[in-house]
């Protein structure tokens, strides 16, 4: 039995639900660019670490194959993500978010 | 597989004709890939073949994939200035080709992991993309906007998989779907959770309502060539994958989702169609019409029938080819005139004849006024939500397909009806034969629709 079982597979579940709501929230009610683009990185973690968690109790590796292609994909969204920022800070002085209302119906 | 490879390796080439310095051979060597690509995807018809059990090229694949390629030429003949203004030109045509490689995989994935890096290939390089006019906050926004709201999709999209893969214990469509029917009655709860959140992750691809409203802002900043390529390509491919999913995996459990998709599919077409008429810029009038033509297609998904992927396949061609023709026009308009409210293409009729029928044909099919391709577009999608007893939503389509018509005529009556004084607008040679064979099109798919319908 490997060490993650010996915390029962629920609590992952729940933990990871609350961290992903944690970074729900966040991204929906933060005003800080940065602050949003950290709790879209707590959503994808919360992801990993219950693919990990599902991955050990199937005594399967696909999971946690599938982790490292979050993570890879996560790592080059943030670099665009960050030069993207980089572009509006340049033209606005300001990362926050409140600035970028141009585009309104 | 061919395509993806060839796509792929042009990406690779646009990258290297940075350092071999043949820049000006690019945009002719691009298209004369992207025709060969399309007869090499052409023969993977019929052949069926999984490619490690990540990939299936089926025909629903292969059709899909060629439908996108058209495009594709089509979208790179509108798009030829936007190649030549720009500084850094190789990595724009590598970016463009690398998302049209995720789409090919959108279209033919087998397996969770594959839908997951297709939607991503492709999102990461429409969110430069949206970016590309460094110095128009307008652009910066909607980069800013399209990657926030992307990446929050995904979240929903990977944790739904993990739910999935949690109680099936596979990444893989047929093995979920085998699952699934397997165990009648004891899945367990996590997997409707996991169908519901790949759903909503899916519903923002798509940009249906309620997960619409960063659509019109990414469609109305981002540089139109960009906005035409995401209206048409990229909604191509995410319904595709939508429905690749859905009827395979997930057919078995419908009666979790069918609910919220008729709700779904319900707001998207009253929303989309009643806020489009309240827009003057026609930019933003068509970002919420692509919303709204999102809506049809969801019906399409909804049927889950025999005729809901040869539906699809139609729709997307025939509103692909009319948005691809009405941005190219309205991005001359914009040019020429500075502005793109509905005002600007009064007198276009008598100003410049030719954009102003190609453009009615266009919006005609946008529409769905017989004997275009919009119609019969219309008329397969209600055909088969009708054969799976969605009266209701049929009569809420066709009322809100009648509010459609009204915002596409006031384009066509100022074009017609009103008096300007401007000069004429002189149209390029690629643009004339992009609206002349999507006229052609438009038309000749409205009198003989059977050559797709019958494809699938």
């Amino acid at each position: 039995m490997s060490a993650i079982q010996t915390v029962p597979l629920n609590w992952y579940l729940l933990l990871s639900t609350v961290l992903f709501t944690i970074g729900v929230l966040g991204v929906l009610f933060r005003r800080n660019a940065i602050i949003i683009f950290m709790s879209i990185e707590l959503m994808l973690n919360a992801v990993n670490l219950l693919l990990v968690a599902f991955s050990s109790y199937l005594s399967d590796a696909k999971g946690q194959v599938f982790v490292f292609f979050i993570m890879a994909v996560a790592a080059a969204e943030v670099a665009v993500g960050l030069a993207i920022l980089m572009m509006v800070y340049r033209n606005t002085k300001s990362s926050d978010i409140n600035i970028l209302n141009k585009l309104k119906w | 597989m061919k395509a993806l490879v060839l796509l792929s390796s042009l990406g690779l080439i646009s990258l290297l004709a940075e350092i071999f310095s043949f820049k000006k051979l690019l945009y002719p060597f691009v298209l004369i890939g992207l025709v060969a690509t399309f007869i090499f995807n052409l023969t993977d018809w019929n052949t069926n073949i999984t490619y490690f059990k990540m990939m299936h090229y089926d025909n629903y694949a292969v059709a899909f994939t060629s439908v996108i390629l058209v495009i594709a030429f089509l979208w790179f003949l509108m798009s030829e200035s936007y190649f030549k203004e720009e500084t850094s030109l190789t990595d724009h045509f590598a970016l463009i080709l690398f998302a049209l490689a995720g789409t090919v995989i959108m279209v033919s994935y087998t397996n969770m992991t594959m839908l997951f890096l297709g939607i991503e290939i492709l999102s990461i390089s429409m969110y430069i993309l949206a970016g590309s006019k460094k110095d128009d906050l307008g652009s910066n926004e909607a980069a800013f906007k399209y990657l926030i709201m992307g990446a929050f999709a995904t979240g929903f999209l990977l944790f739904g998989i993990t739910l999935i893969y949690g109680s099936t214990g596979s990444f893989d469509l047929t093995e979920i779907s085998n699952f699934v029917t397997s165990h009648q009655g004891t899945v367990p709860s996590i997997f409707y959770a996991g169908v519901l959140l790949m759903l909503i992750g899916l519903s923002f691809k798509v940009s249906a309502a309620p997960f619409h409203f960063w659509a019109p802002d990414v469609y109305q900043g981002a540089p139109t060539v960009i906005t035409a390529f995401m209206a048409t390509i990229v909604k191509t491919a995410a319904f595709a994958a939508f429905l690749r999913l859905f009827s395979t995996s997930f057919a078995s459990v419908n009666d979790t989702w069918v609910n919220i998709v008729w709700v779904m599919a319900a707001l998207t077409l009253l929303v989309g169609n009643i806020t489009a008429v309240m827009q003057t810029s026609t930019k933003r009038m068509l970002a919420y019409s692509s919303v709204a033509h999102a809506g049809y297609m969801l019906l399409a998904l909804l049927a889950g029938n025999s005729y809901s992927s040869s539906a699809i396949l139609f729709y997307t061609t025939a509103y692909s080819i009319g948005s691809i023709a009405t941005f190219c026009i309205l991005n001359i308009i914009t040019n020429a005139k500075g502005n793109d409210t509905v005002d600007s293409f009064n007198g276009l009729g008598k100003s410049n004849p030719f954009l102003a029928f190609v453009m009615t044909v266009a919006l005609l099919s946008l529409a769905g006024i017989p004997p275009t391709a919009g119609f019969f577009a219309k008329y397969y999608i209600f055909t088969a939500a009708f054969q799976s007893g969605f009266t209701g939503l049929v009569l809420i389509a066709i009322v809100a397909s009648l509010v459609g018509v009204y915002y596409y005529f006031r384009i066509i009556i100022a074009m017609y009806f009103k008096e300007s004084t401007d000069e004429t607008i002189t149209v390029k040679i690629n643009h004339k034969i992009l609206l002349i064979t999507v006229a052609i099109a438009i038309i000749a798919l409205g009198l003989f629709p059977d050559f797709i319908i019958r494809l699938l």
